[in-house]
């Protein structure tokens, strides 16, 4: 009975272990292993058992980093007296708005630059030469020409944004297959159809990446505007906590920060398993 | 009818000449190539001077070896050869379908789209053809699959109906079968064979397998450097009958020694 047991615990752990008599040569495998369940948070949840293990031993200054359960005690503080929520709604439609001009822009720009070589003379240059100049170098300048309004901020957030939506996607649709044009050509498309029917759904990995870079993007632009000349928002509330010393507020700014970002990447990585239902990659 | 010298850099294309209208009746060709030059650049050409003639309804198969100008000769007639040097005339049908070696379907539309893309019947219409045409492939049922969950000679079907569905004129194959597996492409052949006795269209085939193009085909032309060095109507095409062992035998050896292989060499 034990020993059966045994050799079945044996064979559980080595599925791949040849026997004996096999003389096959061990193929190495290449491709990712089956995904661990429940694996996905893991290395978050890892960082926060960290944070609240240095804390409760006080091996953390509660002056450098507030113990976890302050910044959730201060986050739901801050949440029942309507302050918290009022400035992260502030920042989300801000982030949104941006988000959305900035996607626009970057996909209209790309299609330009991507299909037409006058496009591409006249809009890939300046483009890449924009990319090279901080956004937080443009800030003064932007600032001087739209004021300290919404306007700016919304501008600032879609200038970050669009630079990746406009690299990814215009990557994306430059690699389309040339034998997906060459098929277009016999099937006789037009250029309309051409585009929504190959070019778009053969961009659209590529626009994915870089919505991917986008949305993180919009929110690290939301901290720089936010902190210049605010009146609301997430930034505004950590810029006016630094001048009272509370730490424990940063910290719930820094929370929300990472939990809108976190989710946000993980929103469209979803959008981009449920858009690309076609593909067999590596990550299958 | 419609020519395909746009594109050409060259001078010297005969545009002028006009064959108007296609009568089956006056025994007028579906497809005219005129002296086709095409160099990509360099001295020695990839088609020097072809000349061509296709009647309607006839299946025309192209051997050569690799660079001998076959694709380049399909290409030409498919009107894809945009930027390439050349000259000289060609007229095909208006309604012109290519089946490539690869499938070529887009992977990101599922098998149905795919078969009505571009068609220029309306939406409804499309798609009815579109799903008679994959049933007539053997494919009635997987019009919401996507191209990759399909085996090579499924996807292959899935371009066969793609081409079928918009009724041409002249279907340009070029090595349709010769990426599937030997017993697969025999019920390719069958397939073809059925589709086309229902469809009747014009049929220019490039292939490299000689029993291929015998089986397949009404008439044999075996290109190298550019240029046509053999034509051969095939037994079928004369006799309609099941194709004589000999005959098949002699005229294979004669095309393999066209291509410069001795039979011996070839099982």
């Amino acid at each position: 009975m034990t020993a059966l047991v045994q050799t079945n615990r044996v064979a559980l752990e080595r599925p791949v272990r040849q026997p004996a008599t096999d003389v096959r040569p061990r193929i190495r495998r290449l491709g990712l292993r089956k995904p661990v369940p429940l694996a996905a948070g893991s290395g978050i949840v890892l960082l926060l058992a960290v944070w609240t293990v240095g804390s409760a031993a006080g091996l953390i200054d509660p002056r450098v980093l507030s113990a976890p359960w302050t910044v959730v005690t201060t986050g739901v503080d801050l949440a029942v007296d309507g302050n918290l929520l009022e400035n992260l709604w502030v920042s989300l439609t801000r982030a949104a708005q941006g988000l959305v001009w900035g996607v626009l822009a970057g996909v209209v720009l790309a299609l330009l630059s991507g299909l037409s070589r006058i496009g591409e003379a006249l809009l890939d240059g300046p483009i890449q030469v924009k990319r090279a100049v901080p956004n937080l170098a443009l800030l003064p300048l932007l600032i001087l020409w739209f004021g300290i309004g919404e306007e700016m901020k919304v501008i600032t957030i879609a200038l970050g944004v669009f630079i990746p939506i406009y690299i990814h996607t215009h990557n994306g649709l430059r690699s389309i297959d040339k034998r997906y044009v060459e098929l277009a050509e016999t099937l006789r498309l037009g250029r309309r159809q051409f585009v929504t029917r190959v070019v778009l759904p053969g961009a659209l990995p590529g626009f994915l990446l870089g919505l991917r870079f986008a949305v993180t993007g919009s929110l690290l632009a939301l901290v720089v505007v936010e902190q210049v000349n605010g009146t609301a928002g997430i930034g505004y509330m950590m810029e006016l906590a630094r001048t009272y010393g509370q730490t424990e507020v940063i910290f719930v700014g820094l929370v929300v920060y990472g939990v809108l970002g976190y989710t946000a990447d993980y929103s469209v990585r979803l959008l981009q398993r449920k858009a690309l239902t076609w593909r067999r990659t590596l990550e299958d | 009818m419609a020519t395909h010298a746009g594109g050409l850099t060259a001078a010297g294309t005969g545009d002028g000449a006009h064959l108007d209208v296609r009568d089956p009746a006056d025994g007028r060709p579906a497809v005219v190539v005129r002296d086709l030059v095409r160099t990509y650049g360099t001295p020695a050409g990839v088609l020097n001077g072809l000349d061509l003639e296709i009647a309607e309804g006839e299946f025309v198969a192209i051997l050569g070896r690799s660079g001998s100008g076959k694709s380049t000769l399909l290409r030409a007639l498919a009107g894809l050869d945009h930027d390439v040097h050349g000259s000289g005339q060609v007229q095909v049908p208006r309604n012109v379908s290519v089946v490539f070696q690869d499938s070529r379907l887009l992977p990101w539309a599922r098998v149905l789209d795919n078969v009505v893309l571009g068609h220029e019947a309306a939406p409804n219409e499309a798609r009815a053809a579109g799903r008679a045409a994959l049933a007539e492939v053997g494919l009635g049922g997987r019009e919401r699959a996507w191209p990759n969950e399909l085996s090579g000679g499924e996807q292959q079907r899935v371009s066969l109906a793609r081409s079928l569905s918009r009724s041409p004129e002249l279907l340009l194959a070029d090595e349709p079968f010769g990426a599937l597996d030997a017993l697969t492409r025999l019920r390719m052949h069958d397939l073809l064979r059925d589709l086309l006795r229902r469809h009747r269209p014009t049929v220019l085939m490039v292939t490299h397998d000689v029993d291929e193009a015998i089986v397949l085909a009404d008439r044999v032309v075996v290109l190298d450097a550019g240029r046509i060095v053999l034509e051969r109507r095939t037994p079928s095409a004369t006799t309609h009958d099941a194709v004589d062992q000999d005959t098949h035998r002699t005229l294979r050896a004669e095309l393999l020694d066209a291509l410069g292989l001795d039979r011996e060499d070839t099982p």
